[in-house]
């Protein structure tokens, strides 16, 4: 199969990028500055993220359709405000995650972020599930651009007015040059930002405005140091079909509401973890000293008895050491234990830690 | 005299005398990117020509460092550790990794001159 490329790619190219393979794009792993000075430009400054692999999917409906997702999604769909989105999972019977997703509530419907490595599945799934009721698009028309640091409201602003009034987790339609751009004020980075669809055809265009407004473009390598200082999952590592949302410790994106009346897909196994507890959960981890540990290294607890393993590892440039995250037996899961995880053959001290890693700044309240 | 060479493994090594200075070369930094961890060998350690002596790591992925040469481990370059990010600023002069005494001064002749190491990188890196 041949890889695909984003709208972008040309201003990738333009902008020397190293290219990886991702999810069947050819991606920017990073530009010619590195991925420790973009992270820490978009921690200090503003980042723009090309995001266009991710599905966008549309799903078009009224009441039957809000009904429909209700018994799919673990979510008060039924009170989610027009314009306003939620995170969430998309789970087998088991509550083993097929995807983690933002839903947002638009005007006729619904649009769905997906991850661009399941987002076909994702589309089956739903496909068949919905039993083929409601029009469905994922949009390959349409490009996804983030931008994301504390002067991204500047920068945004400055191209397309109004967006300073968005709360987080909150969107709407603006337009620009007669094209129709759909911003919610989300991310993935841990900074006040936003998201940005809009047709490919005006993609490039538009994001060259905003760094001739001083915002640099950021790679997905930069994006990954990001994402885990902010304590985030990423499909594929945190989450995965034998991993549970309440495993992931994402219980916080679960409905009290809907918990308490059951009847969506994997409620089943979601109240009994959430009664009886889970063997495994995620976890943050700090290691001593420098020492990267990397997903799959294996953690052990004082006593020397396997407890868990690493799922991301790697060096965070905002907190100038190494940071992890990864699932370990419950009872070593408590604050401050201490443990130790396997390096090239050597035992390395480290701690159970709070997540994140580094402070967010959501805007919550503009409104 | 000092000579300068290099190896397939992107590291290179400086001969005086019979103490050869060892580190990874400017184009291995360039593919790593910005190196955030580095691991030496033990001072006093015998380490074998093209065997493990060292790893760096960049906010990507791990990597061994391999000695060009056979010999015994006398100095270590503790700023590395200190500060990775020397690495990626001044790799093949201040930012070396380990100084050995070495035992066969002929492992010198496998290895690559600047100008064959310069065509080797720009080969491999195609």
């Amino acid at each position: 199969m041949d890889t695909k490329k984003t709208s972008l790619y040309q201003l990738h190219q333009d902008s020397k990028a190293k290219f990886v393979e991702f999810a069947g794009y050819q991606m920017p792993i990073q530009y010619s500055e590195g991925i420790v000075e973009e992270h820490r430009f978009t921690r200090n400054h503003s980042g723009i993220f090309d995001v266009s692999h991710m599905g966008q999917l549309f799903i078009y409906g009224q009441e039957d359709l809000v009904d429909d997702l209700e018994r799919i999604f673990p979510l008060d769909l039924k009170n989610l405000k027009l314009n306003h989105s939620k995170y969430s999972f998309l789970m087998s019977d088991n509550a083993g995650i097929y995807d983690d997703l933002i839903i947002t509530k638009i005007k006729d419907g619904f649009l769905i972020i997906l991850n661009a490595a399941c987002k076909e599945n994702d589309y089956k799934i739903l496909k068949e599930l919905l039993n083929d009721k409601y029009k469905m698009i994922l949009d390959e028309e349409r490009s996804l651009i983030a931008i994301q640091g504390p002067k991204s409201v500047e920068i945004l602003k400055s191209v397309i007015q109004g967006v300073e009034n968005l709360n987080f987790m909150s969107g709407n339609w603006f337009t620009l040059d007669d094209h129709n751009i759909y911003v919610t004020r989300s991310g993935y980075t841990g900074e006040d930002g936003f998201e940005v669809s809009l047709t490919n055809e005006f993609a490039d265009r538009f994001t060259r405005r905003l760094i001739d407004k001083g915002a640099k473009l950021i790679g997905l390598g930069a994006r990954d140091t990001l994402r885990l200082e902010a304590g985030l999952c990423l499909y594929g590592h945190e989450l995965s079909k034998d991993k549970t949302p309440v495993e992931a410790n994402l219980k916080w994106a679960i409905s009290k509401e809907r918990i308490l009346k059951g009847n969506f897909i994997g409620s089943d196994i979601i109240t009994k973890q959430l009664n009886h507890g889970v063997n495994k959960i995620r976890v943050g981890i700090k290691p001593e000293g420098r020492i990267i540990a990397r997903e799959k290294t294996k953690i052990y607890n004082e006593s020397n008895l396997e407890i868990g393993e690493i799922t991301s590892g790697t060096f965070g440039p905002s907190v100038n050491g190494p940071v992890a995250m990864g699932y370990v037996e419950n009872k070593f899961s408590k604050k401050d234990t201490k443990i130790f995880l396997e390096v090239r053959g050597k035992k390395h001290p480290a701690t159970i830690c709070g997540l994140p890693f580094y402070k967010k700044s959501y805007v919550k309240g503009v409104n | 005299m000092s000579e300068v060479k290099y190896s397939k493994e992107h590291e290179w090594i400086k001969l005086e005398g019979e103490i050869a200075t060892i580190g990874i070369t400017k184009h291995a930094t360039e593919m790593l990117g910005d190196i955030v961890f580095a691991e030496l060998p033990e001072k006093g350690s015998n380490v074998e020509k093209d065997g493990t002596a060292g790893v760096v790591e960049s906010t990507k992925a791990a990597s061994d460092v391999y000695t060009p040469v056979s010999g015994e481990v006398v100095d270590l370059n503790q700023s590395i550790v200190d500060d990775p990010s020397k690495i990626n600023q001044d790799p093949e002069n201040s930012a070396w990794f380990f100084k050995l005494k070495i035992k066969d001064k002929s492992e010198m002749d496998t290895l690559m001159n600047k100008d064959e190491y310069d065509i080797f990188a720009k080969e491999s890196s195609a």
